[in-house]
């Protein structure tokens, strides 16, 4: 009976197996074709960062091998003596970034701790929508507003405030301009806090009511609440968020090389032009006439690209390193 | 006697707390209209001045010649429309395909790293992604051209639109996958009828918003694209868009540019308004894109 019943069993399989056999093959081979071209495309990706770096050095290796890292400390941009120099550029980026840093993260924090804590959520959702569509401008049209209402503006409201009540600070001397760094920073502010505000406002909803409710059972009032419970919890997200606004101020374009002035000088005066890594690429580049001009321009670009991506690591080993400080004392 | 007394103490001080942190709650308030009032000042100009600057010649007419008022930006429309739809052509297959690998490969290794590359291109200066186009594809062809500037665009638009499909396609439930799977039905045409095609709506959400994002980018066109004063649509030299139209305008000295300027930026602020808000008016708000 037994054996009956296996020869059977097995045949049924010999045959079932005879059947499958080509169809098993085809989808196989569908399965291979599909996973070989995903693959692909995902590794496109990698390829796509990695010819990133390799086109920008190797089109920047001339003015590399002229200049070395000498380059990275000259104040020297004179195309026609060909003598090029990145400082005044390193400087107009940070300086401008910061300035924009400065306005844009307390602001954002208000924003986020408003709609997070204040606002019921009909309101607050609503709110957060219309700080999002900042995003969406396009940063030409900042610039062309930038250029025609805010830097006069500036210029003519808030410079001689500044000059008048800081004025015995290098920063806040000199003429007053409609295009310079002030402006450029100011732009920036106004571009980057819907990037950290969003974020820190979804990392204060997802600090949990538990915390919330023991701050002020313990008698916090709100705002205590908000700087006990909330901001300690987010911390991360916040500094996260901060980076992220940091990388867009860096590496931000055409809303800048439109208000900075664009000139090669270090200046301790914010109201003086000056210009940015980004800022002088976009205005030279097309008109950059030698082979040594081209190759300095695009070195600019690839420091631009390492602060950007060295910023990316940074955040990403930061965020790790509190997730992981966090995992080891929930363990204990 | 003693006890009334620090009873009162108590008492002032809390009204201090509590005072204080009305205060700073308030400022908080404070600081979000003043975030808000920047947005309605740009929109504001935008519609005063721009509507006020916008004709049919606008859209109708080309350039006019250095110095001479009048003429549109025609070429420049239908410029933005050519190198953005083919940088969606470039981008959008790639993206998702490589979102589809990420979704499907969550563990390995090598997953982490096109993981990261994405992040980290998202991250990179759009005026250094113009560089790169320059690098592989104006100097190669030997001059400036549409087709650089969609590639441009298009690496913009792929880590974007990866880390969407893989998003997207992981709120997928696994079970329809499974089931799917236990019908007999091959992993390939699983993932793409069944688990694709659940993620459909999310997948397209997140194209749009890409398509968006990159439409009013200036930086990697201007030494890609470059920009025409003539019609051209020939994917092999350069060609005028929007954006940069907007740009040259915006800062020549010539106040009828500056009009038309500020008319250029009403028509691309709309086109991008209209695509996100339409976007999130359809998924009801949810949507948002990858920064």
């Amino acid at each position: 009976m037994s054996e009956l019943d296996s020869s059977v069993a097995e045949r049924v399989t010999v045959v079932r197996r005879e059947r499958a056999k080509p169809h098993v093959g085809v989808r196989l081979i569908g399965d291979r074709i599909f996973n070989v071209t995903t693959f692909s495309l995902a590794l496109s990706i990698l390829l796509l960062l990695a010819g990133l770096a390799i086109a920008l050095i190797y089109d920047s290796f001339p003015a590399i091998r002229q200049f070395g890292l000498h380059f990275l400390v000259s104040t020297d941009w004179d195309p026609v003596n060909e003598q090029y120099g990145a400082l005044p550029f390193i400087y107009g980026t940070f300086v401008s970034s910061f300035i924009a840093l400065i306005v844009a993260v307390p602001l954002s924090l208000g924003v986020a701790l408003c709609l997070s804590e204040m606002a019921p959520d009909w309101l607050g959702h609503r709110l957060g929508f219309l700080v999002d569509l900042l995003a969406a401008i396009p940063s030409v049209v900042y610039g062309l507003w930038a250029v025609f209402v805010m830097g006069p503006w500036l210029r003519d409201h808030v410079e001689p405030l500044l000059a008048k009540w800081f004025g015995f600070l290098p920063f806040f001397q000199g003429p007053k301009v409609a295009v310079g760094m002030l402006s450029a920073g100011m732009i920036l502010a106004i571009m980057i806090i819907p990037y950290i505000s969003s974020v820190c406002t979804d990392v204060f909803r997802v600090v949990p009511q538990s915390q919330r409710e023991a701050a002020l059972a313990l008698g916090a009032t709100k705002w205590e609440m908000v700087k006990t419970a909330v901001i300690p919890y987010g911390m991360t997200g916040v500094i996260g968020a901060i980076i992220v606004g940091l990388g867009r101020a860096l590496g931000e374009t055409i809303a800048v090389a439109m208000v900075i002035g664009n000139s090669a000088e270090i200046s301790a005066s914010l109201f003086k032009p000056a210009a940015t890594l980004a800022s002088v690429i976009a205005n030279e580049f097309a008109e950059a006439t030698s082979d040594m001009y081209v190759a300095a321009l695009i070195e600019l670009g690839l420091v631009l690209l390492i602060m950007c991506v060295a910023l990316n690591v940074v955040a990403r080993a930061l965020v790790l390193g509190v997730q992981q400080r966090r995992y080891r004392e929930m363990g204990r | 006697m003693a006890a009334a007394a620090s009873f009162l103490r108590g008492e002032t001080s809390y009204r201090i707390r509590k005072f204080k942190s009305d205060g700073m709650m308030a400022i908080t308030v404070g600081a979000t209209i003043l975030t808000l009032i920047p947005l309605f000042l740009v929109l504001g100009y935008l519609l005063f001045k721009g509507f006020s600057s916008l004709n049919w010649a606008f859209f109708t007419h080309m350039p006019a010649p250095v110095g001479e008022k009048g003429g549109g930006m025609a070429n420049a429309i239908v410029g933005t429309l050519e190198v953005v739809g083919i940088a969606a052509l470039i981008g959008v297959p790639i993206g998702v395909g490589a979102g589809l690998y990420l979704a499907a490969n969550r563990a390995s290794q090598f997953t982490n790293w096109i993981r990261f590359s994405a992040d980290v291109l998202m991250g990179v200066p759009s005026i250094v992604i113009g560089i790169f186009a320059y690098a592989i594809v104006v100097r190669p062809f030997g001059g400036f051209s549409a087709l650089s500037g969609s590639v441009a665009l298009a690496a913009m638009m792929v880590p974007l639109v990866t880390r969407t499909t893989e998003e997207m396609v992981l709120l997928v439930p696994p079970e329809l996958r499974e089931a799917s799977l236990a019908l007999g039905v091959p992993n390939w045409r699983t993932t793409l009828s069944v688990v694709a095609r659940t993620a459909l709506a999310g997948i397209t959400t997140g194209v749009i918003l890409a398509i968006a994002r990159v439409a009013g980018e200036t930086a990697p066109l201007l030494f890609t694209a470059f920009g025409n004063r003539f019609w051209s649509t020939s994917l092999f030299h350069p060609i005028n868009t929007l954006t940069v139209q907007v740009y040259t305008y915006a800062i020549s000295p010539f106040p009828d540019w500056q009009r038309q300027a500020w008319a250029g930026a009403v028509v691309l602020t709309g086109i991008i308004l209209a695509l996100e808000l339409g976007v999130r008016w359809m998924t009801g708000g949810a949507a948002k894109a990858p920064r």
